[in-house]
């Protein structure tokens, strides 16, 4: 590979990065208390809601269903008003973080479920707030899987990066699709997989030792 | 200390309401240890849940320590709670946080400084005795320390009333036995009100004061565990004490079969020997049991006089005498 094209893989790989970690922190600040409402909102929860526990399940389930390439599409007009243009790693950003808020929830949700509800009671026994209960008891207890589900959320977007690059975002999966499909160069096709793998791995591995480190102490 | 007054609980379960507790009413004096006692699904869990509201009666009042626990708005009732304790049956420890951590939780809840929290933290694990493992995780320790980790916990902000939701039913009898003694002395050192669940009858008598009996909901009675233990009729002394196998005492003329219950300085001295002496009669145990009662200990004896008929008489009226109350029983 010619130092040129390494160059472009360096350059590719680090607008991943800035498209997955960018995405990463947003869609925690929205999901975290998204799957905060699904958990507590639910008939016999924390803070039972019923109605607005239903209403934002099923947004939660139709962000889900449909295909992110078709979401890109359909929010060019938002990513247009957010990023000012619909082209480039900012822009790409935008679906990145409309498409993985929902299913961020469903991991929180799911994670902050496997709480036992005797200690949510016993906090609430002891004169908690419902913040209390929130930020110092059921975040807190359920800290091994949220980063699990964390590690999932941040592959899922190295994922979809590649996608959203392709089509005219940049990052590794722009750059494979123009050299490595349309020139067919094998070899850069190659490097983008190997750079992909080889973070998806780091992440996984990140993911399982912190949370281990938790369980170790907690269970 | 607390009073219920015809407190009712239903559930939608289906298309039905289910009576999980139907119009109880009780009275839990300030100091004193108050067990309700029944088995599993009697509503017990539902009865010491609606004290600090963590179920809302659908029909009733709710008193604690003089205040209408159903009259208080949000903040009103967090205030009420952090000054009641609650332990439970699996600890419900946070995993998270460690012995000391869990102590301080609801101090921090409470909006004590650190250095209080501090001072605090250490001087109810000292009261535990589980000073040494202020930084161990619940995970790193054994069934009865967790639950002392809980008493510590529920003591924290010095509550007036502890609940107690089966804090017992899951650990060995030996250690059982110890988390007893910890309330007892609790109890007795800090004047703390105890409001316990069990089903367990050796709970009742070894830490209560005064006990309910619940069964589907609805009491059946209530009174000083002594009073009612030593009353054969109640349902507690049903509970407690199997009934005499009297078929294997036939019919024998000028012998009178007498039961008697015997209760603190009586089961020690030497009552029978005194009144076979005195009044010439012969005093045969026939059954019975001794144990001991909030300590004391307490025998209930079925035993066969026998002599002249007005010694007999004599003799029955010098144990009543003594306060005592001999119940004749008949032969089958
Ligand atoms: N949340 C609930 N929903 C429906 N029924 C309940 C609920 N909680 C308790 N019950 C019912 O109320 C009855 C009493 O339960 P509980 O108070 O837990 O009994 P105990 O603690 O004596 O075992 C049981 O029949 C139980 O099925
Ligand atoms: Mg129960």
């Amino acid at each position: 590979m010619s130092s040129e094209l390494l160059n472009s893989l360096w350059v590719a790989t680090g607008e991943t990065l800035y498209m997955t970690s960018v995405a990463a922190v947003l869609v925690l600040l929205a999901g975290l208390p998204l799957g905060v409402l699904l958990a507590i909102a639910d008939e016999g929860g924390l803070w039972p809601r019923p109605a607005l526990h239903r209403a934002v399940g099923v947004l939660v389930n139709v962000g889900r269903s449909v295909p992110f390439i078709i979401l890109m599409v359909a929010i060019v007009p938002l990513t247009r008003l957010l990023a000012g243009t619909t082209i480039g790693t900012t822009a790409a950003i935008v679906p990145l973080v409309v498409a993985a808020i929902p299913f961020m929830g469903r991991v929180v949700e799911q994670a902050l479920r496997e709480v036992d509800s005797g200690k949510i009671e016993a906090a609430v026994a002891m004169g908690s707030t419902h913040a209390q209960v929130i930020l110092r008891v059921l975040i807190p207890e359920a800290r091994a899987s949220l980063i699990r589900g964390l590690a999932l959320m941040i592959i899922s977007l190295l994922g979809y990066s590649a996608m959203a690059g392709a089509v005219g975002g940049g990052g590794l999966g722009d750059l494979a699709v123009k050299y490595g499909y349309m020139r067919f160069r094998t070899d850069v096709m190659l490097g983008c997989l190997v750079v992909l793998l080889v973070l998806v791995q780091l992440v996984q591995w990140l993911g399982d030792r912190l949370a281990a480190r938790f369980e170790r102490t907690s269970s | 200390m607390v009073e219920l007054h015809e407190v009712s609980k239903l559930y939608r379960q289906g298309d039905r309401d289910v009576a999980a507790l139907r119009e109880v009413s009780l009275r839990v004096a300030p100091g004193e240890v108050f067990g309700v006692l029944g088995q599993s699904g009697a509503g017990k869990s539902t009865l010491i849940r609606c004290v600090n509201l963590l179920e809302r009666p659908t029909s009733g009042t709710v008193r604690v320590d003089g205040k209408d626990m159903l009259s208080l708005d949000d903040r009103q009732l967090r205030e009420a709670r952090q000054g009641i304790g609650m332990i439970f049956q699996h600890f419900n420890l946070f995993a998270s946080r460690t012995v000391e951590g869990n102590v301080a939780y609801p101090l921090e809840v409470a909006g004590w400084s650190r250095t209080l929290i501090r001072e605090r933290v250490a001087e109810l694990l000292a009261l535990v005795g589980l000073s040494d493992r202020s930084k161990a995780y619940p995970s790193q320790l054994s069934g009865g320390q967790k639950q002392r980790v809980g008493i510590a916990r529920a003591l924290a902000p010095r509550p007036r009333l502890l609940l107690s939701d089966e804090a017992t039913s899951a650990l060995d009898p030996e250690t059982t036995r110890s988390v007893l003694d910890l309330l007892r002395d609790i109890n007795r050192k800090l004047g703390l009100t105890i409001l316990l669940i069990t089903h367990q009858m050796d709970v009742v008598k070894e830490l209560c004061d005064s006990v309910a009996v619940l069964e589907r909901g609805q009491l059946l009675e209530q009174g000083k565990v002594l009073d009612l233990l030593s009353r054969p009729g109640t349902r507690l002394h049903g509970l407690c004490y199997a009934p005499f196998a009297m078929r294997e005492w036939p019919a024998n003329p000028g012998r009178r079969l007498v039961e008697l219950f015997l209760v603190g300085a009586h089961a020690t001295r030497p009552v029978l020997t005194t009144m076979a002496r005195r009044f010439d009669v012969d005093a045969n145990l026939m059954e019975g049991t001794l144990d001991r009662v909030g300590g004391a200990p307490v025998g209930r004896l079925l035993f066969e006089l026998t002599g002249e008929p007005e010694a007999v008489s004599r003799a029955l009226d010098f144990l009543r005498e003594q306060g005592l109350s001999p119940e004749e029983r008949a032969h089958v």
